[in-house]
Parts: C-alpha cells; sequence; structure tokens
C-alpha cells in the first residue's frame, strides 16, 4: 500500500480544495538528508464534504493538514483551492485566502494565548480584517459564541485558564468560525479530551458545518471518531495514501492491509469481543528519512512480496468510490493481476 | 538470552502467606488542603484484589482516578494532603509505613507506569542504567548480573536489539518503545502488583495494543496483578477481571467485566459507554452526550454526586446521597437510587424525558437548546 497516483481524485469541476502530487520535505540539520514527510499524495474534497484523515503518528496526517494552508508551503504539487492554486500565491494574496480556511488543533488550552480575553481571542480575526463596525464585530463575537454553547457575557472577560479543555476547545472552534470560512481544518481535535467531552465536540463539530455550510478536514487517529464524522475517509502511511472510501465501505471491507490493521487495533467497549492478538500489526511506522522502496508499508505488511519492494503500488479502483494503493489488496479489485501471493498470508479476517 | 526468566524474590515476601486477597483498600479518603478549599479527590473508596487479577479503574478527568493509585503507593506530596482509611498489602497495613519503610515495597512488590513514557524516564540517564538502578539497589546483583538482567527485560518487553538499545538515551527511542521501557523499569524487581495509569492513552492504536497484549503476556508470565487506571471503557473491556467506575472520588459502581457491561446499574456507567463513538454506527451518527461537567471537588452537591447531570435523577437523589449497594450479581456493587434497568429507573428516566428535563432529553439522543449543552460556565 501506500502508493501514489491520482485515480481516486474526482472531476475537477466537483472539488473545493484539491492536492495533486503534493511533496512537503524538511531537511535534517545540515546532513543533507531529508524527512519525507509527504511524498507525492493527492486528495480532493468537495464542496460541504467532511474528509477524515487518518493514520498513526508520524504518517504525514497534520502537515498535509498544514500544507494545505500553505503552511510551510509544499516542496512541491499544487493545492487548488476554489479555483486558485495557492502554491503561486504568496504575501498579501495568501493572507486573503487564508481568512476561508482556519484550522482547529489538537491542544485546545495551549492553542489559546493564556493572557488575553476569550472576547479578545475571539475578535481579534474581526479585528485584523476590519470587518464592520465595531459594534458590528462585537454581535459577531457574541454570535459564534453563543452558537459554540458558551454564554457571552460569562466567557468573553475571561481567560483561558479558567475554562476545561472541552471548553477551550469550544472557543477555539468560535474563534475559527468568526471570519465565515468555508473549510476548516481540524487537526485532532478531540484527542486530548475526555470521551465524554469527545462527544460534545464531535456533536458541536457537525452542528456546525449543518449551520455554517462548512468543508471539514478531519485529521484523527481514532477510525471510530473519523467514521462518525466523515463523509470519505483516507488512510495515510508515511507520507503516502493507502485508501480511499466512503466509510462505510471503508469499515465493512477494507482493502488494504494496513486499513485492516488499523481497524484491528482499536479497543472495542465490549468485554465479549476479546482482543485479537493475531492480526496484530508488528512493529512501529519506519523512518521518514529514510523511507523503504516500492510500497512503504511493505516492512510490517502481513501480505508483502517482492514485488511490494519493487514497484510502488498506484491507486486504482475497488468499485464505485474505493480506491485502494496495494498489489495484493484483501478485497478483489476489477483488472488487479496476482492478487493473491502465493505464499500462505497471515489470513487477516 | 542468558536467563530465560526473570524470576525475583524481593526481600520483604519471604514471610507472607500466599492466600488472601494481595491488596485491601478500605474507605480509603485522600483530601487536599488547598487555599480554595478541601478537594476530596479521593473520598470513601474500598476494594480488594486478589493475585494475578486485573482491576480496572474507570473514569472521567478529575474523578481522583489517578490520586486513588497514587495515595496506595504512598506517593503523595508530603504537605497538605490528608490521607485516611486502611490500605493492607498481602496482610501488612502499609498505610502507616513511613517513606523509609515504603522503599522496600516500590519496585519490588509495587510498581508504577505513568501515561506519559516521555517525561516519566530520565532524559540524561540511558536507558539500561534506569533499569539496573533497582536492581542493583533492592536486589543487590553486582554490575554484570544487574546488566545480563536488564538486558533480559529488554528483550523481553519486545525491544528489538537490547544489547544496543542498553546504552541509549530516551530521546533515541519512540514513544511506544520508551513505554516499553518504562515497563521494564518497572517490572526490574518483580513486583506482585503493577499499576498502569493511562498506560496507552499517548500512544498510537496499534502501538497501544501492543503495549496493552504486552502487559498481558508479562502479568501472565508472573502472576501479577495489575491496577489499568483509564478513561476510555474500550481499553479495560477485554483486559480486566473487574472493573471499578470512578465518579467525583467515588467508586460508583463495581463488578465483574462481563456483569459490568451487560447488567450496569449506575447511569452514570451507561452514560460514559454511550458517549463512545463505535465502529459499527453509521456515519453521522449523533452522540449521546453527557451534559454538564464533573462537579467541583471542593464543594460538592448534595446527594447523589452524579444528580445535576443525570438523565435519571429525582428529587430524592438531589438530597440523600446512595451507599454502595449489592446488585443481584454477587461481586456487583452501585451507588444510585433509580438504577438502570430496573423498573423504578425506567419509570424515572420516562416520567424526565416527558418533563423534558435536558439531561434526559440529552441522553435519549434528542436535540436540546445549545446553550444546555452544559457548555456555559
Amino acid at each position: 500500500m501506500a502508493g501514489s497516483g491520482t485515480a481516486h481524485l474526482r472531476d475537477p469541476g466537483d472539488s473545493l480544495l484539491r492536492m495533486e502530487h503534493l511533496v512537503v520535505e524538511f531537511p535534517v540539520g545540515r546532513s543533507g538528508l531529508k524527512v519525507h514527510a509527504v511524498t507525492d499524495l493527492s486528495l480532493d474534497i468537495a464542496d460541504g464534504e467532511t474528509v477524515g484523515l487518518v493514520g498513526e503518528s508520524g504518517c504525514g496526517k497534520s502537515t498535509t493538514g498544514r500544507a494545505m494552508m500553505q503552511f510551510p508551503k509544499p516542496t512541491s504539487g499544487s493545492v487548488v483551492f476554489d479555483g486558485t492554486d495557492l502554491t503561486t500565491l504568496s504575501g498579501e494574496q495568501l493572507r486573503r485566502t487564508r481568512t476561508r480556511m482556519q484550522m482547529i488543533f489538537q491542544d485546545p488550552i495551549s492553542s489559546l494565548n493564556p493572557r488575553r480575553t476569550i472576547g479578545d481571542i475571539v475578535a481579534e480575526p474581526l479585528n485584523i480584517w476590519k470587518r464592520g463596525t465595531p459594534a458590528e464585530r462585537e454581535a459577531r463575537v457574541d454570535e459564534v459564541l453563543d452558537a459554540v454553547g458558551l454564554d457571552p457575557a460569562v466567557a468573553k472577560p475571561k481567560r483561558p485558564h479558567e475554562f476545561s479543555g472541552g471548553q477551550c476547545q469550544r472557543i477555539a472552534i468560535a474563534r475559527a468560525l468568526v471570519l465565515e470560512p468555508k473549510v476548516v481544518i481540524c487537526d485532532e481535535p478531540v484527542s486530548a479530551l475526555d470521551v465524554s467531552v469527545q462527544a460534545q465536540i464531535l456533536n458541536l463539530l457537525e452542528d456546525m458545518k449543518e449551520r455554517y455550510q462548512l468543508t471539514l478536514v478531519f485529521i484523527a487517529h481514532d477510525l471510530a471518531v473519523v467514521k462518525n464524522v466523515s463523509d470519505r475517509v483516507a488512510v495515510m502511511y508515511l507520507g503516502k495514501m493507502c485508501e480511499v472510501a466512503p466509510p462505510e465501505r471503508l469499515y465493512d471491507a477494507p482493502a488494504h492491509p494496513y486499513t485492516d490493521a488499523l481497524l484491528n487495533a482499536i479497543p472495542v467497549p465490549d468485554p465479549t469481543r476479546l482482543p485479537d492478538a493475531a492480526g496484530r500489526l508488528a512493529g512501529e511506522i519506519p523512518s521518514p528519512v529514510t523511507p523503504p522502496s516500492g510500497c512503504r508499508f511493505r516492512t510490517r505488511c502481513p501480505r508483502a512480496q517482492d514485488r511490494c519492494a519493487q514497484e510502488e503500488p498506484q491507486m486504482r479502483r475497488v468499485d464505485g468510490d474505493h480506491y485502494v494503493a496495494c498489489h495484493f489488496p484483501l478485497v478483489d479489485v476489477a483488472g488487479s493481476r496476482g492478487d493473491e501471493p502465493e505464499r500462505e498470508a497471515v489470513a487477516t479476517a | 538470552m542468558a536467563r530465560k526468566k526473570v524470576v525475583l524474590t524481593s526481600p520483604t515476601a519471604a514471610g507472607d502467606k500466599l492466600d488472601g486477597p494481595l491488596l485491601e483498600v478500605e474507605d480509603l479518603r485522600t483530601h487536599f488542603l488547598t487555599p480554595a478549599g478541601t478537594v476530596r479527590a479521593v473520598d470513601g473508596v474500598s476494594f480488594t484484589l486478589a493475585r494475578g487479577e486485573t482491576l480496572g479503574i474507570v473514569g472521567e478527568s478529575g474523578s481522583g482516578k489517578t490520586v486513588l493509585s497514587r495515595s496506595i503507593m504512598g506517593l503523595l506530596p508530603s504537605r497538605n494532603v490528608v490521607r485516611q482509611g486502611a490500605i493492607r498489602y498481602q496482610g501488612h497495613s502499609i498505610s502507616d509505613y513511613s517513606q523509609e519503610q515504603m522503599r522496600s515495597v516500590w519496585g519490588t512488590e509495587m510498581g508504577m507506569i505513568f501515561q506519559d513514557p516521555m517525561t516519566s524516564l530520565n532524559p540524561v540517564m540511558k536507558i539500561g542504567n534506569q533499569i539496573t538502578e533497582s536492581l542493583r539497589y533492592h536486589l543487590d546483583m553486582d554490575k554484570g548480573e544487574a546488566r545480563d538482567t536488564a538486558i533480559a527485560l529488554l528483550t523481553s518487553v519486545g525491544i528489538p536489539e537490547p544489547a544496543q538499545r542498553f546504552g541509549e538515551y530516551p530521546h533515541q527511542l519512540s514513544g511506544g518503545m520508551r513505554q516499553r521501557v518504562m515497563i521494564a523499569v518497572s517490572l526490574a524487581c518483580g513486583p506482585r502488583l503493577l499499576f498502569a495509569d493511562e498506560p496507552t492513552t499517548a500512544l498510537d492504536v496499534t502501538v497501544q495494543a501492543q503495549i496493552l497484549d504486552l502487559l498481558h503476556q508479562q502479568q501472565r508470565e508472573r502472576h501479577m496483578a495489575i491496577i489499568l487506571v483509564t478513561h476510555d471503557l474500550g481499553v479495560v473491556a477485554g483486559r480486566t477481571d473487574h472493573i471499578a467506575v470512578m465518579y467525583a472520588g467515588k467508586v460508583v459502581e463495581k463488578a465483574p467485566t462481563s456483569v459490568l457491561f451487560s447488567e450496569m446499574r449506575m447511569p452514570y456507567t451507561e452514560a460514559l459507554l454511550n458517549s463512545i463513538p463505535r465502529l459499527e454506527d453509521s456515519s453521522h451518527t449523533r452522540l449521546k452526550i453527557i451534559g454538564g461537567r464533573p462537579p467541583d471537588l471542593i464543594n460538592p452537591p448534595t446527594g447523589c454526586n452524579f444528580s445535576p447531570r443525570c438523565p435519571y435523577a429525582q428529587p430524592r437523589c438531589f438530597t440523600d446521597e446512595p451507599p454502595l449497594r449489592p446488585a443481584d450479581t454477587a461481586g456487583h456493587e452501585f451507588a444510585c437510587w433509580y438504577p438502570v434497568g430496573t423498573p423504578e429507573g425506567t419509570k424515572a428516566l420516562e416520567d424526565n424525558v416527558a418533563a423534558g428535563v435536558p439531561a434526559a432529553v440529552l441522553a435519549t439522543g434528542g436535540e436540546p437548546a445549545l446553550a444546555d449543552q452544559g457548555a456555559s460556565a
């Protein structure tokens, strides 16, 4: 898995945000080596859609989210937002575009300035862009705070430390929404929260999406959370795309061995379903400085063959809107050759 | 490897009888004296733990689950803390032990692994030395022997190239590997009881599964008891014998694991389970949430602590505190006046839904006004 290709992209006219052949590399000190954080990744997001981006730490999902914002600019590839290639923009033009794309981060408490009041924090984007009169800004701040479930009169004079983690995440959401963005990139917005609070924030994001007609990019490592919010899920591994599918498809019939392993690893709150160590993924994600040749997942893949080391799998259609990049997928793929590995593969049920 | 199994006897264990529970905790209270008032972090917790058993302690942040395990270990700050109640370990009352006496318990009898493997290892000490430190101190091993044992331990916790890793520093390892080292450190002197405080919360799901498998395997090999502290009911479901659910410093439900999931009585346990997104549910399923926030532990509400957020709450719940009482199944206890799955509980919930009580509407998946979702401070 973990391959390249653009077969899974839809008609350019349908996408609000479209990344093609995105590459993000970071230098390693002065050694001349590079961290290959994202390598030849393509993904498109339709207007009003929620796309979930899933993978382990270090798979490049946050880097992808930030590359969408040109934060930093990708090494190569294009990011087309609403007809404009953001990678060609700079300075003032880019700043103007960013008002329509906002981010929400993992740690809600440290993403808010501890010395400023909630009113200031949420109003700042409006003040920077001098939107409307002061009274109109005030009204707008009140509106978004109310929308995220906070009482504006109570919340505005307080500072972040007076709020719990869940409430800080609500404030961060209010700040992201205040400029009426089109796209909100949520980078692990609930992974620092308790389950009960997590449920509140997930419901809130769904409400906000409906109320403000948002398009969401939802980055997370928890597949159950991603399934709950997404219309389309993209599984990443070591800077590459493994599988793209509607959530029901992905969970009922995963085609990529990595997706299957991720699903197997989820702890189920049901004592009658005992954890199954047989299908467990061994080892850890390899270094992105020297990624494996061919398919990047092959070093941990139970189905890996010689071919996986030599040839990088390309994205191909399983059926409908379900795409996979794997030489030996778990489900039949039309037009594939030599699907069954000769060696007795570990039967990942 | 040189040693197949690291079987170690601890100095205090020699004369202990092997029957009876390993750990008994009776009415344990840990209160912190702060300028704002007394924080009742642990408020009357009792349980027993048999040898080789796993107890899961589940609760939200601030429910007192971490303070409970630290209280038992005697790892509380020395000032402004009041700890009351009895802690008996293999029949010895360790609640009266001084810090000096506790040294013979730490490491050899009780070990602990923490949530954050980044900060719980010493960053300027080679990982090998972090393991041999306790071996040399407690078991009086010489350098070579301790080194061999440490390498055997690193092998048994699944660290590749253990001899090379022995001389490396924590920053050279990944999060999952550091947690494995942490497990090796805490298992070094062969404790009979291991506290695992959110051992996998900082890790990826795939690594989480590996670490939980590793703990289970080590437990079987060593016949060690584990207290697994977590906020995730998914983590404890397949891995524990008993579960205690904590809320606001108290145990509100306690049962054998399978009984807890099939016959839960406490509305809080039910709410906690319902708020987890399930893989089986279709996308965009509205999650059933627990409105409101955990109570202030300085001024807990009168009556049941959960009553302000409880979908079943009736007038009595706001005035009388329910005691922990036994359920039909042996070993199952709960603290609730209107338990889930009983006629009185069902009626209470129906009445509340009919009356439009926000907590009840939320719990049944309804759509209350946004401002009622408990976020307004």
